[in-house]
């Protein structure tokens, strides 16, 4: 086991990714923010959490999107994959949406999610947004924009992200 | 998570996690059906046959419109004009669509058992759209799940099932759907059209009078008079019946409380329900009909997932 970001680390890096965030988008008039079930809601609240402090007075719209119905593997493992709440009450259309992800790996999650959000209306642009990229892993044409962490990790090692109101302390760690 | 069992005959065969899990699952999908976009490509590489041997509107209608919605392909089939009037045997039947490559049953049938028989001898999950008078079990899930949408929970709710339990599958899978699920169950009746051995063979209570079991409970699922599954009359006349037996505004207003009331349809209005009940705010009868694609989904879901299982 290694860690990747201890709890002063995971701080100032989603304090980083906010802050990249507002450059790009100042005062996120057009820009909604989803996190991605079940992990990536963990960070887009944090983030969600921080622009609000950054930005006072500032309405951010902020969802959460499954993306169990939309994956290309829901039969093909052991166990069924069990949904999470999708809780979007916004609309998307013509808006700048940045998904949320903890960890980007293979880009299949993000490429349900792209699925899972079209259903909602047509946005005017799409960014990423990993707190973990586990580069050379890709096996879909999909990179982050804003990205916490670029790491190299073998395919039978595991990035783990633990948050504290989850996991009692907030680490990023690798697993073998 | 997986449910624990591979095709869905009854609820008798599920445990109290499927349920739940059930209902987890038709959570997320009655969110779906509130988009503007309601469907999702979920089953897209599945194909669902829905076998209806006897007549079906609202839940062959339901089932066809779950399966539309999470993207798979459906075949309908109903035995009048087809090869089954020629004297097809079931198996024959159901073997040559499998042979089209289906991938899920759906079947109704007016045999008690139909679509246990053929889990022995196909490998596809079969899911029960109800068998005679034993089981209606996606009825109990969205009845249940009706329940505990608008109480918050069905564990520790009384319920009374009003009317022909007898020739009733909706009575007998909504017993073992409550029961499982914490609910304390009355089945209320004329005693000709309630099982002699119900109380000690499912713990229920039993009450004769419509009375007293609607001011007992909490919920009133009243239920259709099948006359067509009576062979030789059980009760006077539907009027007697109506007048001993039917729910209406009058007899809901005396009770001094409210109760949520159901009925898992078609009505005979001015029979088991009058129409200033079935049409009242007190009524969640629509609320069990939307709730049924939502429970129908779920249930397919998580069916078709255990088809690697099964191959």
């Amino acid at each position: 086991m290694k860690t990747i970001l201890n709890g002063k680390q995971l701080a100032i890096t989603i304090d980083r990714l906010c802050h990249q965030l507002i450059e790009n988008h100042l005062q996120f008039e057009n820009t909604v923010l989803i996190g991605l079930q079940p992990r990536g809601i963990y960070l887009g609240d944090r983030i969600y959490e921080t622009l609000k402090k950054l930005l006072p007075g500032t309405a951010i719209h902020y969802g959460k999107l499954d993306i169990t119905f939309y994956r290309d593997d829901y039969n093909k493992g052991k166990t069924l994959h069990v949904p999470s709440e999708t809780n979007i009450n916004f609309s998307i259309e013509n808006k700048k949406v940045v998904l949320i992800d903890d960890v980007l790996y293979t880009g299949r999650t993000i490429r349900s999610a792209l699925d899972a959000m079209l259903d909602f209306g047509r946005p005017a642009s799409v960014e990423l947004l990993a707190l973990i990229d586990r580069r050379f892993s890709r096996q879909l044409p999909i990179q982050p924009d804003y990205t916490g962490r670029t790491i190299d990790a073998l395919i039978s090692q595991k990035v783990r992200v633990l948050w504290e109101q989850r996991d009692g302390k907030d680490e990023v760690i690798l697993v073998d | 998570m997986s449910l624990s069992v591979k095709h869905l005959l009854g609820i008798r065969d599920l445990q109290r996690q499927d349920i739940e899990l059930i209902f987890q699952t038709a959570d997320q999908f009655k969110e779906v059906l509130q988009r503007p976009i309601k469907k999702v490509p979920t089953l897209r590489d599945t194909t669902i046959v829905n076998l209806f041997f006897e007549n079906s509107t609202r839940t062959r209608i339901s089932f066809e419109l779950a399966e539309k919605r999470l993207g798979a392909d459906t075949i309908n089939f109903s035995a009048s004009g087809s090869s089954v009037s020629k004297g097809e045997t079931l198996i024959d039947t159901v073997n040559n669509i499998l042979s089209m490559k289906v991938d899920v049953v759906v079947m109704r049938h007016s045999a008690s058992g139909a679509p246990h028989f053929l889990s022995r001898h196909i490998q596809v999950p079969i899911l029960n759209a109800g068998d005679g008078i034993n089981e209606h079990p996606t009825q109990a899930l969205l009845d249940a799940f009706s329940i505990r949408e608008k109480l918050g929970s069905v564990e520790g709710k009384k319920v009374a099932i009003c009317g022909d339990i007898m020739h009733s599958r909706v009575a007998l899978s909504n017993i073992y759907c409550l029961k499982k699920l914490g609910a304390e169950v009355t089945v209320v009746g004329p005693p000709t059209l309630i099982p002699k051995h119900i109380a000690a063979a499912l713990g229920v209570n039993v009450s004769y009078n419509i009375r007293e079991a609607l001011q007992w409970c909490d919920v009133a699922n009243v239920l259709r008079i099948q006359l067509e599954r009576q062979n030789t009359p059980l009760f006077s006349s539907l009027r007697e019946y109506s007048l001993a037996y039917g729910v209406n505004r009058q007899l809901l207003d005396s009770l001094n409380k409210e109760i949520l009331i159901m009925h898992p349809g078609p009505i005979n209005r001015g029979v088991e329900l009058n129409s200033d009940v079935a049409d009242s705010g007190q009524s969640i009868i629509l609320d069990q009909v939307e709730n049924g694609v939502a429970v129908r989904m779920a249930a397919l879901y998580l069916l078709a997932g255990k088809k690697q299982d099964l191959q």
